[in-house]
């Protein structure tokens, strides 16, 4: 069976636009993903503000962690690349601690068709999860 | 007793549990009993005796590292939570 990830259109647009917000630099944050399939962002600092890097605010990560985790939902962790395609990077694989999240990366490289793509890391192991936008959002 | 949050990338070695009910006064006396009880976090969370640089460590809500590192006092209600860092790049 082949995992798919779902993400409905505003939230697809949302998470351009903060890609945009602070150009030329990598953006990042969290969705929990309801057991609906309803998201919740919660947007993080980039603690590096750098166009090729980023490390989550640690202390907005725990929040955001620990909310998501302790309501039981499961969570997507993005990030953008401003100038490379939306795949992960051998940093991004070496880095990547979270086995049960989907990867999600918003990449401007065409700047006129931003392109969201999913993975998952584990163990190194890069799997891309297709990803699937939604339309019509769930009540 | 102080509860330590084990993330889910690091529950493989503790026979797959989430939170860890402990004794320690400290942090290093906290992650000394938890090595004790789950060998395989060792390598997971130190480096040469010091604790690896992408693992984050709050005592509730306060990053030890600003703090006190490894002796920063935990209280018996205190939540300890061990949090690989979130990191990546476009280069690699």
């Amino acid at each position: 069976m082949v995992d798919t990830f779902e993400l409905d259109r505003r939230t697809f647009d949302l998470l351009v636009e903060r890609a945009w917000s602070d150009f030329p630099y990598e953006v990042c944050g969290l969705l929990g993903v309801r057991p609906d399939g309803t998201l919740d962002h919660y947007p993080i600092d980039n603690a590096e503000r750098s166009m090729t890097y980023y490390v989550m605010d640690a202390k907005q990560l725990l929040h955001a962690m620990r909310e998501i985790e302790d309501a039981d939902h499961g969570m997507a962790i993005y990030h953008s690349h401003t100038h490379t395609a939306a795949f992960p990077s051998a940093t991004d694989v070496r880095l990547a601690a979270y086995p049960e999240a989907t990867y999600l990366i918003v990449s401007l490289q065409d700047r006129d068709a931003p392109e969201i793509r999913a993975f998952s890391i584990v163990d190194g192991e890069v799997t891309e999860k297709p990803l699937v936008v939604r339309d019509e959002q769930l009540a | 007793m102080p509860v330590v949050r084990i993330p889910t990338v690091l529950r493989r070695h503790t026979d797959g549990e989430a939170k860890l009910s402990v004794t320690g006064g400290t942090v290093r006396e906290v992650f000394d009993e938890l090595v004790a009880a789950h060998p395989g976090l060792e390598d997971q969370l130190f480096e040469d005796g010091d604790l690896r640089g992408f693992v984050n460590v709050f005592v509730e809500d306060e990053d030890i590292r600003f703090i006190s590192g490894l002796d920063t006092p935990v209280e018996p209600d205190d939540e300890v939570a061990i949090m690989p860092a979130v990191a990546g790049g476009a280069v690699s």
